[in-house]
């Protein structure tokens, strides 16, 4: 049932995870892979398990059992902001942007690895994440939470860009947005990954998800129920009528 | 842009610092001119001792935004080292700054050991079990022979005069305005307004909180040791209950992370204090009342989160635009 024309070489490939909630099982044995420059998106209904492969990813969340191999090496019971420092970098659900921060702050809080021995690379990231979205750049000294709710999530993509990421792993960027908003970050997302950035996406907005993912997982009650390129997806009619209604 | 603000920065945290000290060598001038009462030097001494506590108490309850309760069982730790340091050791007076940075030292490995439950546990959790660490502190020195057990130490050389308090505050005021203008500082009120978010940027929410809790301990420890040497003797009941509430009230009177407000809190707290002897345990009424009426009206303090030197620079913006009301200032 699947159709697998991938590019790049795989970067992660997540084995088997279980992850539950107390008694509550919320992944049953999922398996993916990301490889690298692709943008992989993980679709699903309400509850099927999204966020939670995301925050187990990045140790958000504790793994029941499985493996996770990022470049090699286990994520697996590595605390959060190692993970980070390996290089896959989560911008959760919601934004959560630092409200008290102003746009500058929050960005450099970002470089907290190498702020103070590379000033000029901060800089540079800064500067990339500004060309990326001058609405920002206007805002800079502007405390974050007074931002719209689509400038937030720009100012999260930004931080996690100043962070540096290997994998950028995005959860519902376009929850909660104007639609116009959405539009224009959907458009920064394929810039992004026209830059060569491998960017795992999870997204209930399935249609605008699969325009520009390469790979889809189709995520059912914690179980990868299909996968393939977005045009197989797409095209299979089964599909749409049980996910997409 | 990046440069410009770094040095915006260290200019508002040294215009901090030049103003303190220039408050300090005025007061000393005052002294020296034998225009301070004995008695009056004396309450500047409290009030110099508890501003170092406060600052101390705004690192991890005002900066940090966790609710502990540790600061009495640290002051006990800092006061109780450096007396037997000066008592047994090195009695000579030259040797008190040895003293007073062991205090600070000692202080500050039970701070690091307390900051590990504050990695797991938030809000009333953290604040009973830093309660149940000052109680442990208080306990332990009560049946401790070698320091008098209950009895506490006396005869503990008066080595603290108001050279080394002011000398000490300008130390703590240095490191706690240096320290928020840093990375780590930075990182403080990240992980202050969302610890998740901080982690998935990189930042390492146990070395920070860690070290928020070390400098914490090493200033009240400080703090603890000039007290000790003030007074002369010390004992375990100074550092129960009426120890932590009155580190609250003051930290809550001046304001939650803000340098400007921990001196501000320590200062109208210590003269209330002597104003309100008269009263005798009736003050503590007055203390909780405060609090209580502090929680209810300004929940952060009178200075929450801002210094004078922000103030200032409102006023100063608002008299460019010919706004400034008269007395309107005060308002956030």
């Amino acid at each position: 049932m699947n159709e697998n024309k991938r590019i790049g070489e795989p970067i992660l490939r997540a084995d088997n995870l279980h992850v539950s909630y107390g008694k509550i099982a919320a992944l049953k044995g999922v398996s993916f892979e990301v490889h690298k420059g692709e943008v992989v998106a993980i679709l699903g209904a309400n509850g099927a398990g999204k966020t939670t492969t995301l925050n187990a990813l990045t140790g958000v969340l504790p793994i029941k059992s499985g493996s996770v191999q990022f470049q090699g090496k286990s994520l697996v019971n590595v605390p959060t902001n190692r993970i980070t420092a390996m290089g896959v970098v989560h911008v959760p659900e919601g934004r959560h942007i630092f409200p008290d921060l102003t746009v500058e702050e929050n960005l450099r809080v970002a470089a907290y690895l190498y702020e103070s021995k590379n000033k000029p690379l901060l800089q540079e990231r800064k500067e990339q994440v500004f060309d990326l979205f001058p609405r920002l750049k206007e805002r800079i000294h502007q405390p974050g939470g007074t931002l719209s709710g689509g400038e937030q999530q720009m100012l999260a993509i930004g931080r996690a860009l100043v962070t540096g990421s290997e994998l950028l792993l995005l959860d519902e960027p376009s929850m909660g947005i104007a639609p116009k908003l959405v539009a224009e970050i959907f458009q920064t997302i394929t810039k992004i990954a026209k830059n060569g950035q491998t960017i795992m996406l999870v997204e209930q907005n399935a249609v605008m998800a699969m325009k520009i993912a390469h790979y889809c997982y189709v995520l059912e009650t914690g179980c990868v129920t299909y996968e393939g390129t977005s045009e197989y997806i797409q095209a299979n009619e089964r599909i749409a009528q049980a996910y997409l209604g | 842009m990046n440069k410009n603000n770094q040095s915006l920065f260290n200019k508002s945290a040294a215009w901090k610092f030049a103003s303190a000290a220039a408050a300090v060598v005025l007061l000393i001038m005052l002294k020296e001119l034998g225009i301070l009462s004995t008695s009056t030097l004396l309450i500047f001494q409290y009030i110099g001792i508890y501003a170092i506590v406060v600052l101390g108490i705004n690192m991890v309850n005002g900066y940090l935004g966790v609710f502990s309760l540790a600061h009495a069982g640290f002051m006990a730790v800092g006061a109780y080292t450096a007396a037997v340091c000066t008592k047994f050791f090195f009695s000579v007076e030259w040797m008190f700054p040895v003293a007073i940075v062991a205090g600070g030292l000692v202080a500050m490995l039970l701070g690091i050991l307390v900051a590990i439950p504050s990695f797991k546990t938030r809000g009333d959790y953290l604040a009973i079990i830093t309660l149940g660490f000052t109680l442990i502190v208080q306990s332990v020195l009560q049946n401790m022979e070698f320091v008098g057990a209950s009895k506490g130490l006396n005869n503990i050389p008066r080595h603290t005069n108001i050279y080394w308090v002011m000398g000490c505050l300008l130390f703590a005021i240095f490191v706690v305005s240096r320290f928020i203008h840093s990375k780590y500082g930075r990182s403080l009120k990240a992980i202050r307004q969302d610890q998740v978010a901080s982690m998935l940027v990189s930042v390492d929410v146990r070395l920070n909180k860690s070290i928020a809790f070390a400098l914490s301990a090493f200033l009240i420890g400080i703090a603890g040791a000039l007290i000790g040497h003030l007074l002369g003797y010390t004992s375990p009941s100074a550092y129960g209950f009426t120890n932590i509430v009155d580190g609250l009230v003051m930290v809550y009177l001046g304001g939650m992370g803000s340098i400007t407000g921990s001196i501000f809190g320590a200062a109208v707290w210590q003269v209330l204090v002597q104003l309100l002897k008269g009263l005798g345990t009736w003050r503590w009424v007055v203390g909780g009342g405060l609090l209580c009426i502090i929680m209810v009206f300004r929940p952060k303090g009178l200075f929450g989160y801002i210094e004078l030197s922000d103030l200032l620079k409102k006023i100063q913006a608002k008299m460019k635009s010919g706004k400034l009301k008269k007395g309107g200032n005060k308002d956030e």
